[in-house]
């Protein structure tokens, strides 16, 4: 898994807005049902009170006269029934259970015979009615009759007023739930909002930036970036420490082999004996390729650190030569050998000089060891194509079977036998170029000299 | 059904006993068919108004619809009903001028649905039952009886002319016999809400020995030829429609509450005309039929005149069933009979 890979699993604004927009629904479906069937409560109460009017009506209008009921049923009592949609209308009179007058086949609930009101939905010649059931009892001296009262009607007028009072809410609702839906999509982006804006800044930061989040982060997020903080404190320091040890360590080394060298010389002076000058000898070379190795691991190391935190700036590759040049030119003028830098007269790269500066010292210094005196040294730095310097020399160049592997590691080639080195050089040259997304070609020119171009 | 059956046993204990349901083994009023008999597509009109004053309609109406044939047959409002209840599925359209009957044949679920009619609120019910006229209930007089007397515009008016009058009105005058017309007990029972002058001018006409019709022609069939003199609560268009005999007579309409009447029409809900039946139904709502630059007289209807008789049209509405009750009809009866027959 490369480091910048991460592995998901669902997101947190899906699941927040899938929370809310679920619960939305919900709620709703539940306001829709509520409002439905509270409407349709009061719809049926007023039918009910409607019917239980006209039942009333009638009772009211019964009366004993010579030993028979009769009812002269007030005109209103169905006039009052009169609805929109024309409902139709059924009813049933009964004395002590014997039907007088009305739709006979219209049933009473057995109820209602004790009971003062009794109302039911039930289904009349095939329609669902809504039935209310009343009875009286007329009593003289000599009788006790109970009368009952039964009036059925239609209910499409309530359908109708249901329907309606669906659609209005229903149509509500719809208007709820988008603004519901809007407000979550707005209370999502809110909340992660925050979250968004710490990891773009962080991503933001440049990599030598390890400083703690200072803004203000939503309490949630306390822990997350208290967290973050602490880990970016550990890794601030023990990069520092990194470095600081790496500076630290090449300073140590060197200053004390350079005594132990500076002694072994001194002592070397002194001493007459040939097997015991061979020894010391010995010893300096030791010292020398222990001095050499412990520079080139410590500038390897260094390099594979700031690799990691390249901070690029604009670097001349020809001021850079033009330094090294400078600096070599007395080793130059000891062995016989005539440094050359040719090429434009400044070349721009986006790069770390540090590392640049290694990578070419190293390129130049391989063209010094491995090429006979007298000769010439070319530096030549190009922009085009792609910015790039090139070192040519003209001793035997590398041995074409070796040139693979030469970049590895400590790898020497054969004819670096009796030179002192490590078999780094080429190495750093080339994590270099990487670093930078260049690359390192190593070749032969055509009259045999080593010729190692840094592509950067 | 039994309840249907029971209803109108009880409802109709005055009419004929019912025979053979087939309408054409029954005893009609006037019976005719109208367009070309060998027509694949008839359909059977039940109908309560004359055929001479429906005819015009009729033909006006199969001029335009050519490949039908109309078998209209004419009875009394109350054995319309009847006839009707009996046998749901022998008729297509049912007309009749007792509102309160037809309204009572919609609410037993027997009329056809037809919703895509565009009709006046206050004349139609149930998108089933269609007021298609206008006609006023109203005081006829023999104009040559008259001639000395003062005109009695309304009701009151009628008592203090009977009153003062007696002798000239003793057996002269005419009226609906309740007990057998469907729109003279429509109109009767319209009255008694409507004020107590109608009990007393019952009273006052049953002392002079009021003579009691079951049908209108009748009525005014005496009163052209002198036999009664004033007749109380007949339909002026009737009267109207008589054109030989309108310097006979005079048609008042009683000012003090007028009760305008709607002759309703439906379509069977048995029928298997549905189709040809709903047309007709349509035309005659439509009132296209009401040409009014016609010499013929022609019912009344309602796109003629709504906005001033709106009052006093008898609202189709439930209350229209509170006089078709058992009870209510018997007390309302011998208090009628009390009144009238003494
Ligand atoms: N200019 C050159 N001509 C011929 N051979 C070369 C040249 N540069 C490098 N080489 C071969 O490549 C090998 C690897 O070079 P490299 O710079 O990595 O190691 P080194 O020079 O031996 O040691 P050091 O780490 O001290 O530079 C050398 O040992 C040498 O054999
Ligand atoms: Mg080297």
């Amino acid at each position: 898994m490369k480091s910048s890979e991460v592995q998901i699993a669902g997101s947190l604004r899906r699941r927040l807005a899938v929370t809310l927009i679920g619960g939305m629904t919900i709620l709703t479906l539940l306001l829709f049902f509520v409002v439905r069937n509270y409407a349709a409560q009061i719809a049926q109460q007023s039918q009910d009170s409607i019917l239980s009017a006209s039942v009333t009506s009638i009772l009211d209008a019964a009366t004993m006269r010579d030993g028979e009921v009769q009812i002269d049923i007030p005109y209103a009592s169905f006039s009052m029934l009169g609805t929109n949609t024309d409902d139709r209308v059924f009813y049933v009179i009964y004395q002590d259970g014997v039907a007088l007058s009305g739709y006979e086949e219209l049933s009473i609930p057995k109820a209602s015979i004790d009971e003062t009101s009794v109302l039911q939905s039930t289904t009349f010649m095939e329609v669902p009615v809504r039935q209310v059931t009343a009875s009286r009892v007329l009593a003289g001296a000599d009788f006790r009759t109970r009368i009952t009262a039964s009036i059925a009607q239609t209910q499409d007028n309530l359908s109708g007023t249901l329907a309606r009072i669906s659609r209005n809410a229903a149509i509500f609702g719809a208007g709820f739930f988008s603004l519901a839906v809007l407000l979550s999509i707005l209370a999502t982006s809110t909340t992660i909002g925050p979250l968004k804006r710490l990891a773009d800044s962080i991503a933001r930061r440049g990599p030598q930036d390890l400083s703690p989040v200072e803004k203000p982060v939503p309490s949630e997020m306390a822990p997350l970036v208290s967290s973050l903080n602490h880990l970016m404190h550990r890794l601030d320091k023990s990069m520092t420490q990194s470095e600081d040890f790496i500076a630290e360590a090449a300073h140590r080394v060197r200053t004390p082999i350079a005594t132990v060298r500076s002694h072994a010389e001194m002592t070397l002076q002194r001493v007459d004996k040939e097997e015991n000058r061979q020894a010391l000898r010995s010893m300096i070379r030791a010292i020398d390729e222990t001095s050499r190795a412990a520079g080139q691991l410590l500038d390897h190391a260094m390099i594979a650190f700031r690799a990691h935190q390249l901070e690029f700036e604009a670097v001349d590759l020809v001021e850079i030569s033009r330094e090294i040049v400078l600096r070599m030119t007395p080793i130059a003028e000891m062995k016989d050998i005539e440094l050359q830098l040719s090429g434009e007269s400044s070349v721009i790269v986006s790069g770390d000089s540090i590392l640049i500066q290694n990578a070419v010292r190293n390129l130049v210094d391989n063209a010094f060891k491995y090429s006979p005196a007298d000769s010439n040294i070319e530096i030549e730095v190009q922009s085009r194509p792609s910015p790039y310097l090139k070192v040519v020399d003209y001793g035997p160049g590398f041995l074409q079977a070796e040139i693979e592997t030469l970049t590895d590691r400590f790898t020497r080639g054969v004819n670096a036998e009796g030179t002192i080195g490590s078999g780094l050089g080429l190495t750093i040259a080339r994590d270099v170029a990487a670093a930078h997304n260049g690359k390192l070609v190593i070749e032969n020119h055509h009259s045999g000299g080593a010729c190692v171009i840094l592509y950067l | 059904m039994r309840h249907l059956v029971f209803i109108v046993l009880c409802l109709c204990p005055f009419l004929a006993s019912g025979g053979p349901s087939t309408n054409s083994s029954l005893e009609w009023e006037d019976r005719k068919l109208f367009g070309n008999t060998s027509n694949s597509q008839a359909i059977t009109v039940l109908s309560s108004t004359d055929t001479s004053v429906f005819a015009p309609i009729i033909e006006s109406f199969l001029s335009d619809n050519p490949e039908l044939t109309i078998e209209y047959l004419v009875a009394g409002s109350a054995e319309v009903y009847q006839r009707f209840r009996q046998s749901p599925s022998s008729y297509d359209v049912v007309i009749s001028s007792a509102m309160d009957l037809q309204l009572k044949l919609v609410n037993d679920g027997l009329a056809y649905r037809i919703n895509d009619i565009q009709h006046p609120d206050w004349a139609q019910w149930r998108q089933s039952l269609f007021g298609f006229t206008l006609e006023p209930a109203s005081i006829v007089v023999n104009k040559l009886a008259f001639a000395t007397l003062p005109e009695a515009r309304s009701r009151q008016a009628m008592i203090e002319l009977l009153r003062t009058n007696p002798d000239s009105f003793r057996g002269k005058i005419g009226t609906y016999d309740v007990r057998q017309s469907g729109l003279g007990y429509l109109f009767a029972t319209q009255d008694s809400r409507a004020s107590e002058t109608y009990w007393r001018l019952m009273e006052i006409m049953g002392s002079l020995e009021t003579r009691l019709y079951c049908c209108s022609g009748e009525m005014i069939e005496d009163l052209a030829n002198g036999e009664i003199v004033i007749a109380y609560n007949v339909l002026g268009s009737y009267a109207n429609a008589r054109t030989d005999i309108a310097d006979k007579i005079d048609i008042i309409l009683p000012s003090d509450f007028p009760n305008t009447m709607m002759r309703t029409v439906l379509v069977a809900r048995k029928s298997q005309q549905h189709r040809s039946a709903t047309s007709f139904l349509r035309y005659l709502t439509s009132a296209g039929w009401d040409d009014s630059d016609s010499d013929k007289p022609s019912l009344p209807s309602i796109k003629d005149d709504p906005i001033d008789t709106q009052q006093s049209i008898i609202q189709l509405e439930p209350g229209l069933m509170i006089f078709l009750d058992k009870l209510k009809r018997r007390t309302f009866i011998k208090e009628w009979e009390s009144a009238i027959i003494q």
